[in-house]
């Protein structure tokens, strides 16, 4: 729903990640996803009297990693904040934070829009936090509550308010997923919360310099529902406005199945969390060796991994651009790549369209993910070379694709069990073509007479005949010499 | 800057605690007699002293990244003054913190 053009929305997002490190940020428990209620937890992350935290090395490369892949500053000294708030999934009743001094500050990184041009969003900062646990309100009367997450780490990237509509913001988002799942930080996956993200929207008549009243959006889980919640909350700012209304600053929760964003319910002291120094976690200090260091462990970044796959695999620009947004699937194309026998620029291009075309639609038909895809990349490219080396039909191979993702079996042995082997024999062909033109008089005479199109149903026949397992190469050779022979 | 028994209350109300009226006009007195005293404080010029955060000089207090054992579900639950036979239970609590 396009909005009232005099009008233009300025947005800054707050995109929360987790990380993917082994154990928690403050504790040695386990961040493992779906344990029992309750298992991954110790008196640190419960907030038992007289504990201390201790913190996790791994988070500060993690967010380094970030903060060097957004173009920010590493500050050299940083320290953790106490976030109070009561809230029965916050046992300690403060949330480890960072307030004064973020490890990372004024970054950007670059969105491509869909006219091509690029566009830099400002990076306000990015600090170190603890996520909460999980309150569960609609299976007891009363509320039940699990502390496996409490304490696992989440990184805050806040946006500076550049980003000028819904589209944009869902253009921000790609790219921070693109940028935490090549860094292997996090698995980027929206819908089950590791990646989360909040949005400040305020809209203001264009030409005019002062911001609007904001208002808070949260809960759009989902990059389709970024969209749309940005959408609703920039129509409804405008229609308020336009009626004479003012923008009342208030938190609004998305609610997808309404598809309308609701004022929450909450105190004003609600935001009141009184920051200060946790004088129990000592100030960190990053060095430019440690820098250097994380640096060097920094991935082929995906605009350099593109480039690359077109000077080093021939590919067309788009095929590079398709292969490359999602570094799983970069990473299983190199996979199909690395096994192929003949590293020829035609395999290659074989390879990347089965990826782009087959493997994607498999994903979208089954809604899964690369790491779930049945189909590992050295079987892939088995396949890729009983083409190449005319064993298997680029038909025939459609066939040995969907029997491999059903049974799991190598391509090789479904060739061998299901006698699918191209036949290039042209003996054989012959015998089965010179029966076909026997038996189709008519055909062939239209054929003499000029209808070319005929020959097009001499091939469906003999394919047909041979149950597709014909080389359709040989077929045509075969073919022609034949018509070219009966002319005279 | 003085303290008054609103302010009182909102810390009150912050820290989810309930006082009596004769509490408040108290701790609004004790608040007031802090500040006051923190006012002689800041008669010292400070202007060129870096803001302390901790007052001992630790830094990079850091763990590698191992998980280990912490505590069973049955002893994590233990001492909770409600549970069912994998969750702590609160009372009902809506709306979002």
């Amino acid at each position: 729903m396009p909005w009232n053009e005099q009008y233009e929305p300025v947005i800054g997002l707050e995109v929360h990640a987790q990380l993917l490190t082994k154990s928690k940020a403050f504790c040695s428990c386990s961040t493992e996803f779906g344990r029992e209620p309750n298992s991954n937890v110790c008196p640190v992350c419960l907030g038992m009297p007289g504990v201390l935290p201790v913190l996790n090395r791994n988070l500060v490369e993690f967010i380094i990693r970030m903060g060097l892949a957004t173009n920010c500053a590493i500050a050299p000294h940083s320290i953790f904040a106490r976030k109070n708030y009561f809230y029965p999934d916050l046992p300690k009743g403060y949330q480890i934070s960072q307030y004064e001094e973020p490890i990372c500050s004024n970054g950007w990184i670059e969105i491509e829009l869909e006219d091509g041009t690029r566009k830099k969003i400002g990076i306000t900062r990015i600090h170190m936090e603890e996520d909460a646990g999980k309150s569960i309100h609609d299976q007891d009367s009363d509320t039940l509550v699990d502390m496996n997450r409490c304490g696992v780490p989440l990184i805050e990237i806040v946006s500076e308010p550049d980003i000028r509509s819904p589209r944009e913001s869902y253009l921000y988002m790609h790219k921070i997923r693109q940028t935490v799942t090549y860094l292997g930080i996090c698995d980027g996956n929206m819908e089950e919360g590791s990646l989360r993200c909040d949005a400040n929207v305020s809209v203001r008549k264009k030409g005019e310099t002062k911001l609007g009243t904001k208002t808070e959006v949260k809960n759009m889980n989902s990059f389709r529902f970024v969209e749309k919640a940005l959408e609703y909350e920039i129509n409804r700012q405008i229609d308020l406005l336009e009626s004479g209304e003012k923008i009342i600053q208030q938190t609004l929760l998305w609610d997808s199945n309404k598809g309308i964003a609701a004022p929450m319910r909450s105190k004003e002291e609600a935001h009141d969390y009184r920051y200060f120094p946790d004088p129990d976690l000592a100030p960190v200090f990053v060095d430019e060796k440690w820098i250097a260091g994380v640096k060097k462990t920094l991935p082929e970044f995906p605009t350099a991994r593109r480039d690359r796959f077109v000077s080093e695999y021939k590919l067309p620009k788009y095929d590079a651009d398709v292969l490359t947004a999602e570094k799983e699937l970069a990473d299983y194309f190199e996979g199909v790549v690395k096994n192929l026998v003949k590293k020829t620029d035609e395999s290659f291009k074989l390879a990347s369209n089965w990826t782009m075309t087959d493997v994607l639609r498999v994903l979208n038909e089954q809604h899964i993910v690369l790491r779930d895809f049945p189909l590992p990349p050295n079987h892939h490219a088995e396949m890729i070379n009983l083409i190449v080396d005319g064993t298997i039909s680029g038909k025939i191979a459609k066939d040995v694709f969907e029997e491999m993702l059903k049974s799991k079996d190598s391509p090789k042995s479904i060739v061998e069990k299901n006698g699918l082997m191209q036949v290039s024999d042209e003996g054989a062909i012959e015998r089965v073509i010179d029966e076909i033109l026997t038996n189709n008089k008519g055909q062939v005479e239209e054929y003499q007479s000029g209808k070319e199109q005929v020959f097009g149903f001499f091939v469906g026949q003999t394919m047909k005949a041979m149950k597709g397992k014909a080389n359709p190469k040989v077929v045509n050779e075969v073919l022609r010499r034949l018509l070219e022979q009966m002319k005279k | 800057m003085s303290v008054t028994i609103q302010d009182v209350e909102k810390i009150a109300a912050l820290a989810r605690l309930e006082f009596t009226p004769e509490e408040k006009e108290k701790f609004t007195r004790q608040f007031n007699d802090i500040l006051a005293y923190m006012e002689k404080l800041n008669q010292l010029d400070t202007s060129n002293v870096e803001p302390l955060s901790h007052v001992i000089e630790l830094k990079n207090v850091l763990r590698e990244d191992v998980v280990k054992p912490g505590l069973t579900q049955e002893q994590a639950l233990q001492n909770a003054p409600a549970k069912d036979d994998k969750f702590f239970k609160v009372p009902k609590v809506i709306g979002e913190k």
